[in-house]
């Protein structure tokens, strides 16, 4: 496939978003009990937004592996059309980068496949680490950047990160790969308030309406096409907030027992 | 130093499903009850609502409501030769905290276990012979039977107002329902659910092969109710977040629309959340719980002294408290001997993949956690054994439960992980697949048990539960076996292509299967084989009652928490009725 430029790509995907536009108005009747017209176009994240955690040429390296693991294509944006590598740098950049929910305790083993990820680095330190090896790998071997080179010869690159174990400053290849293939559709697939799936194109192109959450009305209605926009969280403007119709709200909790703060506090 | 509070009648360890029962059943008997939950306070409102709670990657990629493995973790290994490692990220089983606990983001599919499967071992002898159970396998029967717990089935149903329809009523078999159903007293308090597209094709195609197809049990609601309680519940909106969410339109049956708002407004009751309980404390005959110690979140450590202790923390959790305060004897897996973390069992899950035409829309997206159509012809014991060397069995159904994409977006086999023909397919695919679930029974191996791990610690510094586990091959063969029989109720339903294989081992955490984690606190008739009596009361010390998934002695084909919520209400009237009338007592002479 031919590379395409920064310019090309905008050009595309406004191309695309206007044909998705044209097609999010072709709706069905709304549903009776949560009805709304038809939704503006969602105000996603830009593509270009600045970046929190990636450096130039890291975010180079994601903006062009990401357009290959989910190309731009007859069907709808890629994953850099939709900002795939805005929603990765926030993800990187914020608390589950830091390691949020992730048990880091060593001592560390390899362990088994079955026992799942096992290394000391949070996503934001593996990334980095895999990134700046990546750069110094294909400079080495090919005095170039991995966004230079043409699309068949990074997809081959890609591969050899996919299935190889070679270490990335200590990560095995096909962990970072399988970090970066796993957020790429995260981002191309989750909403828009995240900073990828810009404009919902994802949910368009396979049909999924997003937020929008009450088919009680259309589920026995079988095999019905459903062809409303999709509703991000952003955009839901009906704040629908339901009231408990007979039992009264339960009275707050109990606070725990005050302690008076003694100054060799602990246990 | 820890702060002694005042000594209350009973203390709660965990406010999650049985917590909320059982405060409700010991403050209407007058009793002044302390519940330690160690997660936040949450309700439908504000808590639950849209549009934040339409949040794929919030609550189903990085698992919100599920415990902070930062804090608590366990460790895995698949047997005894390997090192565990702990689980640095929930994946293949999800285990809730915050008030409500996991029947706050469970699916709602409520299914009572069969009398067979609670005299596994009595039954499988008497109709195949001595030697057909694979001597690896240390099943033993529950002690009670599907007629004991009837009545508490029904009473859990009518609290739940879960929706189905009923296959036998007091021995009369009623078509549409599952025939091979023990008699209920009477029918399900709501009607079964809408049936989707796909749910709708599998029935025809599971009837045409001669099967019985009947709509799952549902604790999703299909009509307004008001329980027991006098909560009232409504109508479910097919909203396709259900699994890993909590409900914002009050159709889900969970603490907080059942039984919560009651409780919460009791005098007797007092609710303490970010109160994390570390041991369970006895007097110095060992056979006396004096209370329990916890922390809160401010770090200030407390003793609670309680008459009773109630262990109520979700199955593993059950485990993991006995054998940190040092109540029962450790299960050892060389010798065989001891109870505690003996008989861990979880489920047998595989999937098949139905790829339709593309004239086919599936509206994956327009689901409920507990919707859709099944078959029991491979529940259990509903089939004939002699021919086969395994027992237990597997429901498979079309289920589905969401079309949500980050996690769902199929493709047939031989599709590339990525790129363009990976986008083509998804593409094509996303609104034109089902997916069935293929359900299947665990059975207790003397291998696989749990206990502490002797590394890793908490936040606390008190060690991880160790889970030591692998699949059966008595389950392994069962698992091939009916996935087959799916296999070729997939093809009936017309399918392009049909995808799919029994489970394979060895058992992995990196993937999804269920929370359905059960046993390491056994029920059962002798003390040697069981750590609490048929009440659910400790064998060690009277004063402790352990409830939960915990309590299986092996875990049947259907989902645990119909039974469960059974359980609880037997304990909690067995507690009631006979132990508050002599406390400290035994129930059960061991
Ligand atoms: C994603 C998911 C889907 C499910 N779907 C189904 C289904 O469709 N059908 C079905 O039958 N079952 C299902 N289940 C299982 C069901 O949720 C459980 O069976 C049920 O919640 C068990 O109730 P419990 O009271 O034993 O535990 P829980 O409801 O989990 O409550 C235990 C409580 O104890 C608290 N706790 C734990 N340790 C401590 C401590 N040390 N100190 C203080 N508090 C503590 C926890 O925070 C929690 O709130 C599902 C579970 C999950 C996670
Ligand atoms: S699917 Fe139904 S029961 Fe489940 S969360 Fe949505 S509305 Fe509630």
């Amino acid at each position: 496939m031919e590379k395409l430029t920064r310019r090309t790509f905008f050009k595309a995907a406004g191309a695309t978003a206007a044909a998705l536009t044209a097609k999010a108005h072709a709706l069905t009747p709304d549903d009776a009990r949560h009805g709304h017209g038809a939704a503006p176009a969602a105000t996603g994240a830009s593509a270009q937004a600045a970046y929190l955690y990636f450096r130039p040429d890291e975010a180079r390296f994601v903006e062009a592996a990401v357009a290959r693991l989910i190309p731009l294509d007859a069907n709808g944006p890629g994953a850099l059309e939709a900002g795939v590598p805005n929603y990765i740098d926030r993800q990187l950049g914020g608390a589950w980068g830091a390691g949020e929910r992730l048990y880091r305790s060593g001592p560390w083993q390899p362990g088994l496949p079955g026992q799942g990820y096992q290394l000391p680095f949070t996503p934001a330190e593996l990334f980095r680490n895999a990134l700046r090896a990546i750069n110094d790998d294909v400079q080495k071997r090919r005095n170039t950047t991995f966004d230079k080179l043409p699309g068949n010869e990074q997809d081959a690159y890609l591969e050899s990160l996919q299935t190889g174990n070679q270490s990335l400053n200590g990560v095995p290849a096909h962990t970072f790969f399988e970090s970066l293939l796993a957020l790429t559709i995260e981002g191309f697939f989750a909403d828009p308030i995240y900073g990828g799936n810009k404009d919902m194109a994802s949910w368009k192109m396979i049909g999924f309406p997003g937020a929008y959450a009450s088919f009680y009305h259309l589920v026995d209605q079988h095999g019905v096409l459903f062809t409303r926009a999709p509703m991000s969280m952003g955009e839901d403007n009906r704040r629908m907030i339901h009231i408990q119709p007979v039992a009264a709200q339960p009275k707050a909790v109990g606070p725990n027992p005050v302690v008076a703060d003694k100054k060799k506090g602990g246990k | 130093m820890a702060t002694r509070l005042k000594e209350v009648d009973a203390v709660l360890v965990g406010v999650g499903l049985v917590g909320t029962m059982l405060g409700r059943e010991l403050t209407k008997a007058g009793l002044k009850v302390v519940g330690l939950e160690r997660g936040n306070a949450q309700f439908t409102v504000p808590d639950f609502q849209g549009p934040h709670m339409h949040d794929e990657l919030r609550y189903s990629v990085r698992k919100a409501f599920m415990q902070d493995n930062t804090k608590e973790a366990m460790t895995f290994r698949n047997n005894v030769n390997q090192v565990a490692l702990p689980i640095r990220r929930w994946e293949s089983f999800l285990p809730g905290t915050g008030l409500g606990g996991a029947a706050v983001h469970w699916n709602g599919q409520t299914y009572r276990f069969q009398d067979d499967e609670f005299k596994i071992r009595s039954h499988t002898e008497q109709r195949y012979g001595k030697g057909f159970i694979d001597p690896e396998l240390t099943v033993q029967d529950w002690g009670v039977t599907a007629a004991d717990l009837e009545p508490y089935y029904d009473r859990f149903e009518y609290l739940l107002g879960t929706s189905g329809q009923a296959g036998n009523v007091k021995g009369q078999k009623i078509a549409g329902g599952n025939p091979f159903e023990d008699p209920r007293s009477r029918p399900y308090p709501t009607p079964p659910m809408k049936e989707p597209y796909g749910a709708a094709i599998f029935r025809k195609a599971a009837a045409s092969l001669g099967y019985h197809p009947f709509p799952q049990p549902s604790s999703n609601l299909s009509q307004p109710y008001t329980n027991p309680e006098g909560l009232t519940l409504q109508a479910c909106m097919f909203c396709g977040y259900c699994e890993r969410y909590g409900c914002e339109h009050y159709a889900k049956s969970s603490p907080q629309t059942i039984l919560l708002p009651v409780l919460l407004k009791d005098k007797n009751f007092t609710l303490r959340t970010q109160s994390q309980v570390l041991r369970i404390n006895l007097a110095q005959d060992k056979k006396t719980a004096t209370g329990v110690t916890y922390v809160d979140a401010a770090g200030h450590e407390f003793e609670q002294p309680a008459k009773l202790v109630i262990l109520c923390s979700f199955a593993l959790n059950n485990v993991r408290m006995m054998l940190l305060s040092g109540i029962g004897q450790p299960y050892d897996p060389k010798t065989g001997q001891g109870v505690v973390g003996r008989n861990y069992a979880y489920q047998t899950m595989s999937a098949v993949q139905v790829f339709f035409d593309e004239s086919v829309n599936i509206n994956p997206f327009m689901r409920s956690g507990a919707n859709g159509t099944l078959i029991a012809d491979f529940v259990g014991d509903n089939f004939d054994h002699g021919p086969h060397k395994f027992i237990g069995g597997a429901y498979f159904g079309e289920l589905m439960t969401n079309g949500r994409p980050i996690e769902f977006h199929p493709t047939p086999p031989g599709t590339p992980a990525w790129g363009a023909r990976w986008k083509e397919a998804v593409v094509r695919h996303y609104n034109h697949t089902s997916v069935l679930n293929v359900h299947g029974s665990s059975m207790a191996s003397r291998n696989n048990y749990l206990d502490l791990d002797p590394t890793y610690k908490d936040a606390w510094d008190q060690p991880l539960l160790r889970i030591t586990f692998d699949f059966p091959a008595n389950d392994l063969r069962m698992s091939a076996y009916v996935t087959d029989k799916a296999l070729a109720v997939g093809k009936a339903m017309g399918g392009r292509q049909v995808v799919g294989a029994g489970r394979k081992g060895p058992y992995t955490v990196t993937q999804y299967q269920t929370t359905h984690n059960t046993g390491g606190t056994v029920m059962g008739l002798d003390r040697k084989t069981s750590v609490v009596n048929r009440y659910l009361q400790s064998w060690d010390v009277p004063n402790l009652f352990v409830i939960g998934a915990s309590n299986f002695p092996q875990n049947a084909t259907y989902n645990p928490t119909d039974t469960v919520g059974a359980l609880a209400y037997m304990a909690a009237e067995a507690i009631v009725n006979r132990y508050l009338k002599a406390p400290g007592q035994a129930l059960v002479q061991a």
